[in-house]
């Protein structure tokens, strides 16, 4: 609403918005490519290529390819294949099953890796050691730490990425575009070929994009499972370097080279991504809801139910039980025996000074950050979506970017950004990494507070302005009250993966500032796995446990936006 | 109450001007509509009245004040008007009282008195017992209802309606203008309504203007006087079903101007109506007229009438609609069902009749009326 003011308050907030985004986002960014193309104030493009030349950096590069396709190829395989059984067969307890295929992303990746590498490491993993004692095996039958053993880790708490978005293209595919190809005479695998596959295509590439997205820069298994034999990607070796070196400048340069290339690659990956959707949605999607054709699995059935329920057995079951059990262990490598457990460690977790400052510090880092995100993203949403002001297109712009920015290059641009360079240095304080939280979620609470201002219709704005009210008054008394829920659920989408974060956190922590993902890496770093596992499964817990208030809640606040809406 | 007065407004979008020099005036007390087709910009006129846009150009008075030049224009809190949006703008986090209690809360008004007013207005629009309903357990028409009554509780100097009907259902529709008409008796508020609909238009306005779908207002009067005297082809066709046939004027005689009648072309159409031939500006021109008053005859009479075929025959109830081809021109008629049967004129489709025009309205080539 534009009052013809010059200065008006939308002008202000509208500068305040522009300001917040460019100090978060866009000068750690812009200072990432500084440092990465310019050394000593001249563009030095030979100097990239040395870096990138060097056989160290290579083999991450080549590194991180081949873990994210393999992982996009595995991901997709499987995501795909139970999205179909659920979406389009007669297995028996498909809405179970469907919940069940989401749970994966509960588990954070890297806790799942711990607990692969307690089964499955060649030393003295416990599935290891009990093949070679059943089989009489001299060498460990299966190693985990391996590039194969990255992906497979990787593809089984990333296929969910491919599984919603196919299961849910399935299901609204309109059925009609099925039964007339039947009609033709064409049987049911003529038209999964020729008519399911294409149009779910999209779909199936823009799941499989996501994965390899999150692939790319991912930090936490590869760094549990890769570092012990050398295996190095991306994220993990800009990690390295700048831990080895101290935090040397020379290694942040090879960083952000490296970064570069990350977000050149993350920036392709997403435009692609939003290609394959566009042109997948007008295609397929009725508006709607069908029953779609449902294929008979007939003896088939109980079969691929026990395959499916064993799945998610062997993916989340068998780990979460063994992150428990070994955070129970009296000393790690003994027997699963009940006189070689005790809750002491648990207990000592809430004593020890370094997993009580983790605990703490993961709280009150992302309840903030939660807390600050969410609010900054409904003011710049607000300014994105309702105000006609010239310049906002800047805010989209920068308000879409933190999408394509790994957690590794968030790090990095915060470290360059508030090290004192502008006067400001937040280095080994909670602050970096809570500066760092805000730029990696701003996304996330622009999209969600977007979304729910966008169904707020300008109309019940203008009513309240022509009652009387200032805007100051029509803001709180009625968009705030009808965007609440797209607030709340901004909250949670921040609070939760922050609390489990790794990527970011630990390359900003501190001595005092570790977070509870942090203390559990540094903890199986020193070979203190019992502990890892005791923090672990207590970090489990707090995630099981919010994920259940929250899914709770967001349902009850759908169906009571459902209400209003009617 | 106030009146209210637009002087040469201009608004633009980016290089699109919308509105070009508006000027008119609603008097204080008047229920003043502005009839247009969709996207003519006359949303944009009522959006400028109640200060969700400035102009770029000329003012806005409300009352005498100048509320909105190009430099400065009181924001909509300000203007003391009501506002009625056609999609109800209801609140859906607030129940039926408290969307009206709140502009009397916004204003601070003690809170018996916001109970006495919200009861009033409650019961002005027809809401009695409803009060503690969520609009979600509301109908179409009770929102708007609510909406109404919204605008309404503070006495507002102006009200403006935004399309307050077209959500409705058709019944629904006719009812709703009634009690908009029957309210603005009540209270005498100054309305100004806009819309797209002829109907409503000239049901419920003191005053009407009609615009084009390029934003220029044609014709500001009464609902008679617009729809009677209609100054050009424009605000004829926009007020009702027409009939237009283009006529050549030969020697102060009118003819049907179509190769494709035979006969009919040399029959001089001023035998059928007073044609005002000396006020003819070029040699061409246009007879319009409404399907009502096209008068039908089963007999052909040569020297009054012109011959027709009948295309279609639709029995639409109360009326007959008839599709008529005269030399290639298709014309609508129109009459009571019982007086059709009366006269034995429910003709056969494909059977030939005799037309004649009553009441013709006669237009020049570019479409200005000629009287």
């Amino acid at each position: 609403m534009n009052t013809g003011n010059k200065l008006s308050t939308a002008n202000i907030v509208l500068l305040f918005s522009i300001l917040i985004l460019v100090v978060i986002v866009a000068v750690p960014v812009i200072l990432i490519f500084i440092t990465a193309f310019f050394e000593n104030g001249k563009f030095n493009i030979a100097g990239i290529a040395k870096i990138l030349s060097d056989p160290d950096t290579y083999q991450a590069l080549l590194n991180s390819l081949i873990i994210a396709a393999g992982t996009t190829l595995v991901s997709t395989t499987v995501g795909t294949f139970f999205a179909w059984l659920v979406a389009r067969t007669d297995l028996p307890l498909k809405k179970t099953m469907k919940a069940l295929f989401l749970v994966p992303f509960m588990l954070p990746s890297f806790i799942g890796a711990l607990a692969w590498k307690v089964l499955l490491s060649p030393r003295a993993g416990y599935i290891n050691k009990l093949l070679m004692a059943i089989f009489g095996l001299s060498k460990a039958p299966i190693d985990i730490l391996t590039i194969g053993g990255i992906i497979a880790i990787e593809s089984m708490y990333l296929f969910p990425f491919v599984f919603l978005q196919v299961e849910g293209s399935l299901e609204r595919m309109d059925p009609t575009l099925e039964e007339s190809a039947r009609i033709s005479g064409a049987n049911l695998f003529t038209i999964t070929r020729k008519i399911t596959l294409p149009l779910v295509m999209p779909s199936i590439l823009a799941g499989a994009l996501l994965v390899a997205l999150y692939s790319l820069a991912h930090f936490g298994v590869p760094a549990i499972l890769g570092t012990e034999k050398g295996i190095y990607n991306i994220p993990t070796k800009i990690y390295e370097r700048i831990y080895a070196s101290g935090g040397s400048f020379n290694a942040i340069r090879v960083g952000t080279i490296l970064s570069t290339i990350l977000v050149i690659s993350a920036a392709l990956i997403l435009k692609l991504q939003d290609m394959l959707l566009k042109k997948g949605q007008y295609q397929i999607i009725a508006g709607k809801s069908m029953r779609p054709m449902v294929m008979k699995l007939r003896g088939l059935k109980i079969p691929l139910l026990i395959i499916s329920i064993l799945y998610i057995g062997i993916t989340v079951i068998l780990p979460t039980v063994t992150i428990f059990l070994v955070g129970g262990l009296k000393t790690y490598g003994l027997s699963f025996e009940l006189k070689n457990m005790t809750w002491n460690n648990y207990l000592k977790i809430f004593q020890w000074k370094m997993t009580k400052d983790a605990i703490w510090n993961s709280l009150y880092l992302s309840l903030g950050a939660a807390f600050v995100t969410m609010l900054a993203g409904t003011m710049i949403s607000y300014v994105i979506v309702k105000m006609k002001v010239r310049g906002k297109f800047i805010l989209q712009f920068l308000g879409v970017l933190p999408f394509s920015l790994p957690g590794t290059v968030i790090a990095l641009g915060v470290i360059l950004t508030w090290s004192g360079r502008f006067g400001i240095n937040l280095y080994n304080t909670p602050w970096i990494i809570f500066v760092a939280y805000i730029a990696r979620y701003m996304a996330f609470s622009i999209k969600s507070n977007s979304a729910s201002l966008s169904q707020v219709s300008d109309s019940l704005e203008e009513a309240s302005r022509a009652c009387g009210a200032t805007h100051w008054q029509s803001l709180k008394n009625i968009v705030i009250p009808l965007i609440k829920p797209g607030m709340i659920s901004a909250f949670f989408l921040i609070f939760l993966p922050a609390l489990r974060e790794l990527t970011t956190s630990v390359l900003l922590y501190g001595p005092t500032t570790r977070t509870i993902g942090v203390a559990i890496y540094a903890l199986n770093e020193d070979g203190e796995t019992v502990r890892a596992a005791a923090l672990a499964s207590i970090a489990l817990v707090i995630i099981f446990a919010g994920e259940t208030i929250i899914r709770k809640f967001l349902a009850r606040l759908d169906q009571a936006k459902v209400k209003v809406q009617e | 109450m106030a009146d209210l007065q637009l002087s040469a407004v201009s608004k633009s979008y980016g290089t699109h001007r919308v509105l070009d020099k508006i000027t008119f005036k609603v008097n204080s007390g008047e229920c003043f509509t502005l009839l247009g087709p969709s996207g003519c910009g006359k949303t944009v006129i009522l959006r400028l009245i109640a200060g969700f846009e400035s102009p770029d150009e000329g003012e806005v008075s409300i009352g005498g004040h100048v509320v909105a030049t190009a430099k400065h224009s009181l924001p909509p809190e300000e203007r003391h008007i009501g506002v009625v949006f056609q999609d109800y703008a209801v609140w859906p986090h607030k129940t039926v009282y408290e969307n009206i209690a709140y502009p009397l809360e916004i204003a601070k008004m003690p809170h018996e008195q916001i109970k006495s007013a919200v009861s009033d207005a409650i019961d002005q629009v027809n809401l009695a017992g409803l009060a503690q309903r969520y609009p979600y357990q509301l109908s179409g028409g009770q929102q708007q209802r609510v909406a109404l009554a919204r605008a309404l509780v503070t006495k507002p100097d102006v009200m403006l309606l935004d399309e307050p009907l077209t959500n409705l259902d058709a019944n629904l529709r006719e009812e709703m203008r009634f009690e908009i008409k029957e309210l603005q008796r009540k209270t005498g508020t100054t309305i100004f309504y806009v819309t797209h609909d002829q109907e409503v238009a000239l049901a419920i306005s003191d005053k009407m203007a009609v615009m084009d779908d390029k934003g220029i207002i044609r014709q500001i009067g009464s609902p008679d006087e617009v729809y009677e005297r209609p100054i050009d082809a424009f605000v004829y066709q926009f007020l009702g079903i027409p009939n237009f046939i283009p006529v050549a004027i030969k020697s102060g005689q009118a003819f049907i101007d179509t190769d494709a009648v035979q006969g009919a072309a040399e029959l001089p159409l001023q035998a059928l109506a007073d044609f005002p031939s000396q006020r003819f500006p070029g040699p061409k021109g246009k007879l319009a007229c409404r399907p009502m008053d096209v008068i039908l005859s089963r007999s052909i009479h040569p020297e009054t009438m012109v011959k027709a075929k009948i295309v279609r025959l639709s029995l639409l109830g109360p009326i007959v609609d008839y599709l008529l081809d005269i030399g290639g021109i298709a014309i609508r008629a129109q009459m009571q069902t019982e007086a059709a049967m009366a006269q034995d004129l429910l003709i056969e489709e494909g059977q030939e009749c005799g037309v004649r025009f009553a009441e013709p309205k006669w237009f020049s080539e570019d479409g200005e009326a000629i009287r």
